[in-house]
């Protein structure tokens, strides 16, 4: 953002302090998630850096809390349940999303606004709401404290990220494409896998991760529906933060970090690739 | 630290897991999975190295820990609920296990029939100390509530010894922890206001008394720290969050001992209760072999070994020794000990039973104001 | 040739047009519904289900009828201005026996406790006392417990021997029944629930302010850079976002405790003495705080994608007719960003007035949020009824705010990532 040659001084003073302001706001946003880095690497049981730290003295640093996390069969333990339940969740919701999408999008939908309305709700109502209503409900009906339970949930959970995604793009689908393929000659179902899946798939990857971090990052239902065995990573943390804050949560908070810059990097490359297939960008 | 106690019960997992799996080749029991709710932090460990070590060793059985033990009753109605149990064994308080056995969620059980005998042959109902065998609850141990410090926070020559310097924010300035509930809280207040420790409960059962005890803890509102899960008293006593905080006694027992934490306890007014197994409703097949086992008396006693809650089996009393890790001389650490026991109160079930709803409703708008 | 003017257009196989027309967009219709159906059964039941469960529960009062049936007929043609006769009494009796027999008196006794502290006690101490007694039941019950004898017990039992009770949702917003019905609000004391649900509006709006504040500046900017430089900015907006939320809430802790890196900080550039650390967390300033962080890109993203819609000629536009910087801004530009506001806005507030986790983790006592006694009621005290009311009237909120954010910008138009 250039400041135009013809600016005063004082909108010069101006526009310095207001980028300062930014500057301080990204650091409000990106600080926090940067600085529990370092720590995670304490020699020392505290949540601060130590006097070795700051130094920058080998013998502050240490992997311990690493080697505690991946030496624990809980943690491990919730690692997997967390991916099991993340990975069928994930899959219900995109198969249910998608399909439901597609049929949204048509013209002729009746009453969209209402079923549109009714298929966000999951991501608007207040997810101790929905626990605690998903808690009577899969009570009564034997599905509380199971995995298909929790799984069904998050699935509900997750169906928004995918409808919502899976529209948009199929919004901004250019149906002359079909017609095209059609008219060189192409059956309806090489259109699909040739024209249709290849310009969606991107929409519908982006959904499925928005519903596998939704489920991946869920504590309140599976604290309130789930048994022992279900035990996932968000709840071995939030018991962790509650009793005994060790820097292991540190150490599993850091690599979450990573998860997700990871996952960052895969939506963007995907919304690119999407772009560059519409035609959008130059790429 | 606490850290340290959760690696060594991680390890210990580990450890009894290849244990029982060499266990499965050599044992004709049928083995099965037990799911036993409990506290978690160093009082499932000591129940795991006492009980569930030797269990798993004998039978092969695989035992899970579950630390669900303070919203133990909520959970056993939702699964009875449910009509899916997965629970075997609880570890409640015997106010809960009032509840619960009124409710038709736990099993009532025949302690005579059940339990073993001591050792010299005295039957169970009469080997285990007054009121620790309920219609659905058997009592495992003795324990009491009190206030810690952390020693260093105060000059060695005026150190806080009683009751009222808790509430003494002038002397013994700093934070407090205290466990987020009126039990315990209303108890102390009144008695650091002067008030005789029989007389507390009749007193709290009038709106005066309730008052009382409120402006009392108004005195210290600002200055406290609630804390919610028992863990975290001995953990905000290390990092030096507070200068005092309520606790169990065996947590702080075992910081001080196992990690060397210079924390006090303050015997006086001492508020004890007993805490042990019920069995829900359908699973008395189950686990009653597991629960014989568990609480004879040589069990009971080694308990006791890894922390200073008082078996509550007089037939164990004796065999309580010394500590396994340390060999301090456990004794002296127990809620019972003549010295530690002189003021202290037994906490009233029945009382907190009726006026549970009421005052925590009336304690969380104090709390909130 | 006028016939053949007037007749309707025909298809190759003779049909209609209009006809045609009209069953090939039936079919699509009916394709499209096929579509849709499958999620629409299936959050029907994982979803919507559970949440009309949820408001059942929060009416449904079957206690007293199911385990006090003999004593609830008795009552029925009571005047209730003096104690029932002896036949309510017997009832009363065989009802407690029979609940004593099959173990089932507990949920009973909890629920006339919600309304009458002693009631617990009362209950299982008869109960336990019941198979001894001998007639007459009235002179026998009120010895083994006077509160037999009062009159508001038994008033309650009448009252409380509907299958339905508003008492839940009375409770819900510190109001409860008086023994003559009245509705009164409770004891100063004992109010909590509608200073939590104030709370939990004003701290919400309090985050949605702070969002603003903080993300208008950074929309603008990522608005108005070249493509290459806001795509690498936006990034640093979008992981927190990405990541994990227990993950954000512990960071906050190991910063903001007083033990903690901010706090250790100042104590080392001599800011603040070791003793008068400061207390950022577990009251209403962490909470805050952390939430603000939390919920910040909620409200840049929505603010960006109204911004960059704005031509940057507006503003030049503005300028050169005379307009000084502030005054074009605040007439020209402002007013456009207005729709993301609103957006951004309404949708910070929403999710903050629903969250638990944080104010649980952060809030400490004073920090805590209405959703916090929603998981108090569920979990701890067990009175789920009326965790069910308090999540009702939240619920009802939302809906609102969601009502209003669909009329103001529509659901379909929000944008994820």
């Amino acid at each position: 953002m250039a400041i135009p040659s013809y600016a005063t001084r004082g909108e010069r003073i101006w526009h310095y302090i207001f980028l300062g302001i930014c500057g301080l706001v990204f650091l409000f946003l990106v600080g926090p998630l940067l600085i529990i880095i370092p720590l995670s690497f304490n020699a020392e049981p505290y949540f601060t850096f130590s006097k070795e730290m700051v130094t920058f003295d080998p013998a502050g640093y240490s992997l311990r809390w690493y080697q505690d996390f991946f030496t624990s069969s809980a943690w491990l333990n919730a690692i997997k349940n967390s991916f099991i339940i993340g990975i069928a969740s994930t899959f219900l919701a995109t198969v249910l999303g998608t399909v439901a999408a597609l049929g949204l999008s048509s013209r002729h939908m009746p009453a969209r606004g209402a079923i549109m309305a009714l298929l966000i709700s999951p991501m608007i109502v207040p997810l101790i709401i929905s626990a605690a209503a998903m808690f009577f409900f899969f009570s009564k009906v034997n599905l509380a404290q199971t995995y298909l339970g929790v799984i069904l949930a998050h699935t509900a959970l997750g169906i928004p990220f995918v409808v919502i995604t899976v529209t948009a793009t199929l919004s901004s689908f250019d149906t002359t494409l079909i017609r095209a393929a059609h008219s060189l000659g192409a059956n309806p179902t090489r259109t699909f896998f040739k024209v249709v899946l290849p310009l969606v798939t991107p929409g519908v990857v982006s959904g499925a991760l928005f519903a596998f971090i939704t489920s991946f990052d869920e504590v309140v239902v599976v604290l309130f529906i789930a048994g022992p065995e279900q035990r996932t990573m968000p709840i071995q943390m939030w018991s962790g933060i509650r009793e005994q804050i060790s820097p292991t949560i540190l150490a599993v908070a850091t690599l979450l970090v990573l998860l997700s810059m990871l996952l960052l990097t895969t939506l963007e490359l995907l919304r690119r690739r999407g772009e560059r297939l519409r035609g959008l960008s130059p790429g | 630290m606490k850290i340290s106690i959760n690696n060594r019960i991680a390890k210990t997992g580990v450890a009894a897991l290849g244990i029982s799996a060499l266990a499965v080749a050599v044992s004709a029991h049928a083995q099965q999975t037990l799911n036993i709710v409990s506290w978690g932090g160093a009082y499932s460990m000591s129940q795991h190295e006492a009980y569930d070590k030797p269990w798993m060793e004998k039978t092969g059985d695989e035992i899970v820990n579950i630390d669900r033990s303070g919203n133990a009753l909520a959970g056993l109605r939702a699964q009875s609920q449910a009509g899916n149990v997965t629970w075997d064994l609880v570890d409640m308080l015997p106010a809960d296990a009032m509840i619960a056995c009124d409710e038709g969620l736990i099993e009532p059980l025949d302690h005579d029939e059940l339990l073993a005998d001591a050792p010299d042959g005295t039957p169970p109902s009469e080997d285990f100390v007054d009121g620790a065998l309920g219609d659905c609850f058997v009592a495992s141990i003795v324990y009491s509530n009190i206030v810690a410090f952390n020693s260093e926070m105060f000059p060695e020559d005026d150190q806080p010894s009683t009751i009222e310097d808790v509430f003494d924010l002038e002397n013994y300035p700093g934070k407090r922890a205290l466990l987020r509930k009126p039990i315990n809280n209303m108890e102390w207040a009144l008695i650091a206001d002067g008030v005789d420790r029989e007389e507390v409960y009749a007193m709290l059962e009038t709106e005066e008394g309730v008052q009382r005890a409120f402006d009392k803890l108004d005195t210290i509102k600002n200055e406290v720290i609630w804390w919610e899960e028992g863990a975290q008293p001995p953990q905000l006593l290390a990092d030096q969050e507070v200068a005092f905080a309520s606790a169990y006694n065996g947590r702080i027992f075992n910081a001080m001992v196992s990690e060397n934490q210079p924390f006090e306890i303050i015997w006086d007014a001492q508020v004890f209760e007993l805490d042990g197994w019920v069995v829900p409703t359908g699973k008395l097949d189950k686990v009653k072999d597991y629960l014989h086992f568990a609480t004879d008396t040589q069990r009971l006693a080694d308990q006791a070994q890894y922390i200073s809650y008082g078996p509550a089996r007089k037939s164990s009393s004796e065999l309580v020794s010394t500590h396994a890790e340390t060999g301090i001389e456990m004794t002296p650490h127990m809620p019972t000990y003549g010295p530690n026991f002189e003021t202290a109160l037994q906490k009233d079930d029945l009382f907190w039973a009726d006026y549970n709803d009421e005052l925590t409703q009336r304690f969380n708008a104090w709390l909130s104001q | 040739m006028s016939e053949s003017s007037a007749a309707p257009l025909r298809t190759a196989d003779g049909v209609p047009l209009k006809v045609s027309l009209r069953r090939a967009v039936r079919r699509s219709r009916i394709k499209a519904l096929l579509l849709v159906a499958p999620l629409l059964v299936f959050l029907i039941i994982a979803f919507v289900m559970p949440i009309l469960e949820m408001l059942w529960r929060s009416v449904d009062n079957p206690e007293v009828s199911t385990h006090l049936p003999r004593t609830v007929s008795a009552l029925e043609g009571w005047n209730g201005e003096s104690l029932p006769d002896e036949a309510a009494f017997a009832a009363l009796a065989e009802d407690l026996r029979q609940g004593q027999q099959e173990r089932n008196l507990g949920l009973l006794s909890s629920r006339l406790n919600y309304e009458k502290s002693g009631m617990r006690s009362t209950i299982s101490r008869t109960a336990r006392r019941v198979g001894s007694l001998e007639p007459p039941y009235r002179e026998s019950l009120i010895e083994t417990n006077d509160t037999w004898g009062e009159l508001d017990t038994w008033k309650l039992i009448k009252r409380e021997a509907s299958p339905y009770t508003i008492s839940y949702y009375l409770s819900a917003i510190d109001r409860q029944l008086s023994p003559d019905g009245e509705i009164v609000k409770v004891p100063e004391h004992m109010q909590i629930h509608a200073t939590l649900f104030w709370r939990t509006l004003w701290m919400s709006a309090v985050i949605t302010g702070l969002t603003l504040v903080l993300g208008f500046p950074v929309a603008f900017l990522l608005a108005n850079l070249p493509m290459r430089h806001s795509n690498l900015l936006m990034i640093l907006v979008l992981l927190p976002f990405w990541t994990s939320l227990l993950v954000r809430t512990t960071t906050w802790i190991a910063i903001l405790q007083s033990q903690g890196v901010l706090n250790d900080v100042m104590v080392a550039l001599g800011v603040i003495a070791d003793e008068a650390r400061w207390q950022m967390i577990h009251n209403k300033m962490g909470t805050i705080i952390a939430m603000t962080h939390i919920l910040l890109p909620f409200m840049i993203l929505p603010l960006y994608s109204v911004m960059k819609t704005i031509p940057p000629s507006y503003m030049r536009a503005a300028r050169s007719l005379g307009g000084k910087p502030f005054l074009s801004f605040r007439r020209v530009y402002f007013p456009l960003t207005i729709p993301g506001i609103a957006a951004g806005g309404i949708l910070v507030f929403i999710l903050s007035i629903g969250y638990y986790i944080t104010p649980a983790l952060v809030g400490g006592q004073s920090g805590r949020f209405i959703t916090n006694y929603i998981a108090y009621h569920m979990q701890t005290s067990l009175n789920w009824g009326l965790a069910a009311a308090i999540a009702s009237i939240l619920l009802f909120v939302v809906i609102i705010c969601y009502l209003v954010f669909n009329r103001l910008i529509g659901v379909d138009k929000v944008k994820l990532g």
